[in-house]
């Protein structure tokens, strides 16, 4: 452990970091539909999630030892490249967290990766046809198949158990639905906390601490699953409102039907190698369910404004990561000053979410004001924090304002 | 550049069929227990339905421990 550098511990710290947004960000789609159809309270569900993701990073190594391999040539990875991919993964994570729309976690790490080995190792480091066919395809393909058979779920639970009503029925769809959001939480915990340690374990290889080809450590495992747990507990509520509420209307049989159908297709997705984000995988199959009922409607505004976070989810992420590995690049100076900037911006983000507090008490509250979201959406690239680096703070010149003038201004200049 | 349809195709048809196999299985155990209310607020009988349930939701949680399975079975 004696090359155990500063780098190198900076980059662990930043990866774990990165898992507990991840974890934060995710909690809705395990949880959204359980909690906006009062089968579990808030705090419960946030807390079971919490400890079957921890029990799913346990399960198994899979994922970690193959997220370095293939969409990037690792050969020419250093653990300054790994941070600025982590930096852009971070913010994109906190800043559609800020505006409560449910994006995939791991197409910002893997836009944060792209980007950062760009500016790196320039364009020809990564392997456009493996983008198109593992990144791409999926998003597309993945809310069509969660939604369609949640749909079609939906429709026969209606037609089927049109006579069900009653204690019985309650008590049944609320155990339905926490069976099915139970294995949608194991899932996300052998997928997504297993990024954070293929990453860590990436970053310990190209560091030289471990040899090529190792294992995960078990520290590693474990810091990773905590930090995922942990994140999951404190719970993102703003995207759960959105995914539980914002996008449509659920009652017991379509929350559900729309949680088996998640669970069917992640789980079906990475049996035959075809990986699906869970993020996306869920609001399709939400939407779904809202189709699915007589008289359901799908809020499309909503939903609109998912799908271009969702495009713009992997250019962002590598646009943040590439102005951050380009800072790194001068030295390490330029490492601390991006450090610096994560951690400001980051406390700005959070600094802003508290203005319209979303917690366990007022998740399932529908009326969210139009125009915060509409303001919040202009300001997807996190707000700045200061003067830190000319190279970052000329990426969000525009929306610097936007935030800063909603708060200075109170109530009565609320658009 | 390579599509692999077959795989996409299969997790399509895939998760479709088990969805739509496993809720319209759970709603059918839902609607037995809730008959077996009504027939018992009767004083009817409640066996038959009470089974039916049951083999229902035996059959949801075999899907649930198969799910479980192929989580582990990654490792």
């Amino acid at each position: 452990m004696e090359n155990f550098s500063l780098i190198l511990a900076i980059v662990v710290v930043t990866a774990l970091a990165f898992d507990f947004t991840n974890g934060f960000h995710d909690t809705a789609n395990a949880m959204a539909t359980t909690i906006s159809t009062g089968a579990l309270k808030p705090k419960i569900a946030v807390a079971m999630s919490a400890a079957l993701n921890l029990v799913g990073a346990f399960l198994s190594v899979e994922v970690a030892n193959t997220i370095s391999k293939g969409l990037v040539d690792e050969s020419g990875i250093r653990p300054e490249v790994i941070f600025a991919a982590l930096v852009g993964a971070i913010l994109w994570n906190l800043a559609t967290w800020l505006v409560g729309l449910p994006s995939s976690s791991s197409h910002a790490l893997m836009g944060g990766l792209i980007g950062a080995t760009v500016a790196s190792a320039g364009t020809g480091a990564v392997h456009g046809d493996v983008l198109v066919t593992k990144v791409l395809l999926p998003a597309v393909a993945a809310p069509i198949v969660a939604g369609l058979a949640a749909m079609v779920a939906t429709r026969f639970s209606y037609a089927i158990g049109k006579n069900a009503d009653g204690e019985a029925t309650r008590k049944g769809y609320r155990a339905g639905q926490i069976a099915s959001a139970g294995l949608v939480s194991l899932a996300h915990g052998t997928n997504d906390a297993q990024k954070t340690m293929g990453i860590i374990t990436l970053a310990l290889i190209a560091g030289g601490s471990i040899a090529p080809g190792s294992n995960p450590p078990t520290w590693v495992i474990l810091s990773a699953g905590l930090a995922i747990a942990l994140g999951t507990y404190i719970g993102g509520w703003r995207i759960i409102r959105t995914m539980g509420k914002g996008l449509t209307d659920l009652q017991p049989q379509q929350g559900f039907a729309a949680q088996t159908s998640a669970a069917t297709a992640i789980l079906t997705s990475s049996h035959l190698g075809f990986s699906l984000s869970t993020t996306h995988v869920v609001s399709g199959s939400v939407m779904g369910a809202g189709l699915g009922r007589k008289g359901g409607v799908v809020r499309w505004s909503t939903a609109t404004r998912m799908f271009v976070a969702w495009g713009l989810t992997l250019p962002a992420a590598a646009l943040v990561g590439a102005l951050a590995e380009s800072v790194t690049d001068l030295g390490d100076w330029g490492t601390a000053v991006v450090a610096v900037f994560l951690v400001a911006a980051s406390a700005a983000i959070w600094k802003v979410s508290r203005r319209e507090v979303v917690d366990h008490t007022n998740v399932n509250d529908t009326d969210e004001p139009a125009g915060v979201v509409t303001t919040a959406i202009a300001a997807v690239t996190p707000p700045p924090a200061g003067t830190v680096a000319d190279g970052l703070t000329a990426t969000i010149p525009a929306q610097a304002t936007a935030p800063a003038t909603d708060a200075a201004v109170p109530p009565t200049a609320a658009v | 550049m390579k599509i692999d349809w077959a795989a996409l195709g299969s997790v399509f048809g895939v998760s479709l069929a088990v969805t739509v196999g496993l809720v319209a299985l759970f709603t059918l155990g839902v609607a037995g227990l809730s008959r077996r209310e009504r027939a018992a607020a009767q004083g009817d009988s409640t066996a038959l339905a009470l089974t039916g349930a049951y083999v229902c939701f035996a059959t949801c949680a075999a899907a649930v421990a198969y799910g479980i399975y192929l989580i582990m079975a990654k490792a």
